[in-house]
């Protein structure tokens, strides 16, 4: 066999495990990342949604983060603007969680049959974190 | 001072557009004085950009809240450095230093660059100056982009630095990587220049690698105090997150990586030219598709900066950039033959073959995890996101494979291994990998972490064997002494021993990969007084002891405080505190969320880390996190040799050495060195 076949096998059992291993942990690993509208939607269409671990986008209502320190739970709500629903989690929040500005916010959790997001983990982006944002009729160029 | 800002970047731009056009219209390879005046462009736009990057400063310094972007970031009374800092803190500021140092860059890269690739210059400068066009305009002609914008009104106050971006790694870490996304134009432009002049020999190599170990070492530092900084701010316990904009900084760095292994066989075999070729572009464009992410909000980060129409720009960017340059390649590809073939898969040029497949693989990898929920959308109509879960399962048997692969590679022959050769060099390490293996098994580690030991202390076995091997080498034909023969083996040989420096390092960062997956993490509620005991990793308790909750004020902040005693067996009782701040303006008004410093006691073993949530109003019922991370003082120390060993590398001068004399020193290898392998 000649050395550039040999090496062609090689390549081709290293680029196939690459394959293999990234379907696999796609399968394995990936979860729905939906808006609150996606999310709704297929849960009206199949109940069995309800039960299935998923990730939702949204905006936090503004005023709607209520905390209960001792119990270290969290109740607010999310919305995309079309849809909205309560979300609940038990554990911390990040420092930049707050329902002041819109913030953009990431749950990761199930939807119960209530209609309650049960929250296991939340992410939490702030537009203003490294970023100001100033109104645009108060800006003017130079 | 805007004023003349403005002026400068208009200049700058001009200039540049022009230095770029001229290097691609004109006749200059007939008229030398045309060649100067394109590349003496660059330097006319390094002073453009030196003024406006004065001028920002200025601003920054004098508290001028009239510009946007002073009022959008400082207030009064931010700490001077942080003022100075705030230069790179948000889009429009990190814009301008962008443009700033491609233009410091580009002027080096004339100015260093030997009079032999005189013919290559003027490409490198247009290249250069294009890009450098590029960011000015970004900033000229984009929404919201330019530095020196000034409000309708002033502001009494700024709005203050993100108290999270007020730690020293972030002074640091995102210059860090933005040195090595845009030293990285250089080695891209060298690329483009020797395909444009069609001198495709390993000419452009030589004139530009030392530049793309400039840009790994920079990306490695600023990768590393990135991970830094992320666990003493991000308060999870972990150094990556494998968030699309970590991930973003992680491609172009594994596909140079590949790069700086892959140079060498074409600098002695003449093999690889157009992978070479296609590397360099590759990782240009990854570094700016990085870009490109972090600043259009198109994949959901938490560390991306707002969504903007920037990302649009350099995704236009990127598009033209890509299809121009592989269709240049395309047009040379017949002058890019091979000099030679594979002999042999059990060959030096084999191992560094697969080396650069698995790291390609990790990048493709890395790159499709984070495109997923596009791609998923795309094909599928709903988007899927994967996880550190997804990541961790791919990378680390691959990066096991890599590390074994870092431990074969300097061992095995160029060409073809003799039974002979693979005797003589393999038999010690060997033997390491027996050693490793065994003593992880019997402290009980199994799968990927006993693999982890059992790899790394063979790639240490590698490198202890090859500086063993030189030293005595030069000790027995220069009758040097010990210290003497390791400094001048070092210092005539820099890349080489520079790269085991390195691989010591990165066996470093796998250690302290297999120590995150031990972690130990508990949330506990405490009264002052109240102790709470974790077992650690290692076997033995670590008791921590809530005494108390101090509160004061601090420069720009109210702190409250939790102390924290540790006891271990053994050892004497330490204190650690963990910090909830909130920042205010210089008017008494609460900026920013509060925000928290963990406390931290490191050792070689293991951090103990703990986060303070706070105390709810009216009670003494603390909320804490407490977290047994083994092993992650690794990754700085591997941080450490990487810096040290991409010096060593990337020092310039050095002796020239006659290469038969280099050529009886390197053990292993089975091929004449040339003269142009040897100038290093």
């Amino acid at each position: 066999m000649k050395p550039s076949t040999k090496f062609a096998i090689g390549a081709v059992v290293i680029l196939g495990s690459v394959t293999l291993l990234i379907t696999e942990g796609v399968k394995q690993t990936g979860t729905y990342f939906l808006t609150p509208t996606q999310l709704v939607e297929r849960t009206e269409r199949d109940p069995s949604f309800h039960d299935v671990g998923l990730k939702v986008a949204a905006k936090v209502v503004k005023g709607s983060i209520q905390r209960d320190q001792v119990a270290q739970r969290v109740d607010f709500r999310i919305s995309d603007g079309t849809q909205t629903f309560p979300v609940t989690f038990v554990g911390h929040v990040p420092d930049t969680f707050t329902d002041e500005n819109d913030i953009d916010v990431v749950v990761e959790g199930k939807l119960d049959r209530n209609n309650v997001f049960q929250a296991t983990d939340v992410i939490a982006k702030c537009g203003s974190r490294y970023e100001a944002v100033w109104d645009k009729q108060q800006t003017a160029s130079t | 001072m805007t004023l003349l800002g403005q002026f400068a970047l208009w200049t700058g731009f001009i200039l540049a557009a022009w230095g770029g056009v001229l290097a691609f219209v004109a006749r200059w390879q007939e008229r030398p004085e045309v060649a100067l005046t394109i590349r003496r462009t660059t330097y006319a736009v390094l002073v453009t950009m030196l003024v406006a990057a004065a001028s920002l400063w200025q601003g920054l310094l004098s508290h001028d809240f009239n510009i946007e972007y002073v009022a959008g970031y400082t207030s009064r009374n931010l700490p001077t450095y942080y003022l100075i800092t705030t230069f790179w803190a948000g889009q429009k500021g990190s814009l301008l230093f962008w443009a700033v140092v491609l233009s410091i860059f580009g002027a080096l890269a004339q100015w260093l660059t030997a009079q032999r690739f005189r013919d290559l210059l003027p490409y490198v400068a247009g290249i250069t100056n294009i890009v450098a066009a590029f960011f000015i305009a970004v900033m000229l002609f984009g929404d919201h982009t330019n530095p020196f914008e000034r409000l309708g009104f002033t502001p009494p106050d700024g709005r203050g630095l993100n108290p999270q971006l007020q730690n020293p790694g972030m002074i640091a870490h995102p210059p860090m990587l933005y040195l090595g996304y845009i030293s990285l134009t250089i080695p891209f432009a060298f690329a483009i220049a020797a395909l444009l002049a069609r001198r495709l020999d390993a000419g452009w190599i030589i004139a530009m690698r030392k530049w793309a170990i400039v840009s790994w070492l920079f990306l490695s530092v600023g990768i590393t105090i990135g991970m830094w900084w992320a666990y003493l701010e991000l308060g999870w316990g972990g150094v990556w997150a494998w968030d699309p904009v970590e991930n973003a900084s992680f491609h172009p760095w594994l596909t140079l990586t590949a790069f700086l292994h892959s140079v060498m066989i074409q600098e002695k075999r003449g093999m690889l030219k157009r992978w070479n070729m296609s590397l360099i572009i590759g990782t240009f464009l990854l570094s700016i598709f990085g870009t490109f992410i972090t600043r259009s909000g198109v994949i959901a980060s938490v560390h991306s900066f707002t969504q903007s129409s920037v990302g649009y720009f350099f995704l236009a960017f990127l598009l033209v950039t890509g299809v121009l340059s592989f269709t240049l390649l395309y047009t040379r590809w017949g002058s890019l033959e091979p000099e030679a073939h594979l002999e042999a898969v059990a060959s030096r040029e084999a191992a560094f073959l697969f080396n650069n497949l698995a790291l390609v693989g990790i990048a493709f990898s890395v790159l499709w995890g984070t495109l997923f929920p596009i791609i998923s959308e795309a094909v599928r109509g709903v988007k899927i996101s994967v996880g550190p879960a997804f990541f961790e399962r791919v990378n680390i048997p691959l990066g096991l494979f890599l590390l074994f692969l870092t431990g074969v590679g300097p061992l095995i022959a160029w060409r073809k291994a003799s039974a002979r050769n693979l005797q003589r060099q393999f038999i010690l390490p060997g033997l390491a990998f027996v050693v490793g293996l065994v003593g992880a098994l019997l402290v009980g580690l199994r799968g990927y972490s006993l693999m982890t030991i059992a790899l790394g202390t063979f790639v240490i076995g590698t490198v202890l064997q090859e500086f063993t091997r030189g030293v005595r080498a030069r000790m027995r034909m220069h009758d040097e002494n010990l210290v003497l023969a390791l400094g001048r083996l070092m210092s005539r040989n820099r890349r080489r021993y520079g790269g085991y420096i390195v691989h010591v390092g990165i066996v470093c960062y796998f250690v302290g990969g297999l120590g995150q997956s031990l972690r130990v993490k508990e949330s506990h509620q405490l009264v002052p007084g109240e102790r709470v005991t974790l077992a650690s990793p290692f076997g033995h308790p670590v008791t921590f002891t809530f005494l108390g909750v101090s509160q004061y004020e601090e420069l720009n902040r109210q702190v409250s405080a939790a102390t924290i005693e540790v006891t271990r067996p053994g050892k004497a009782a330490a204190t650690l505190v963990a910090e909830k701040r909130q920042h205010f303006n210089a008017l008494g008004e609460k900026s920013f969320e509060p925000s928290t410093e963990v406390g931290l006691i490191s050792n070689l073993q293991e951090d103990l880390y703990v986060y303070y949530h706070g105390t709810p109003d009216g009670t003494e019922r603390s909320q804490f996190e407490f977290i047994i991370n083994p092993l992650v003082m690794w990754f700085w120390i591997g941080g450490a040799l990487l810096v040290i060993g991409g010096v060593l590398a990337m020092w310039p001068g050095g002796p020239q050495i006659r290469a038969r004399r280099t050529e009886a020193m390197q053990a292993g290898y089975a091929v004449p060195l040339t003269e142009s392998a040897v100038t290093s």
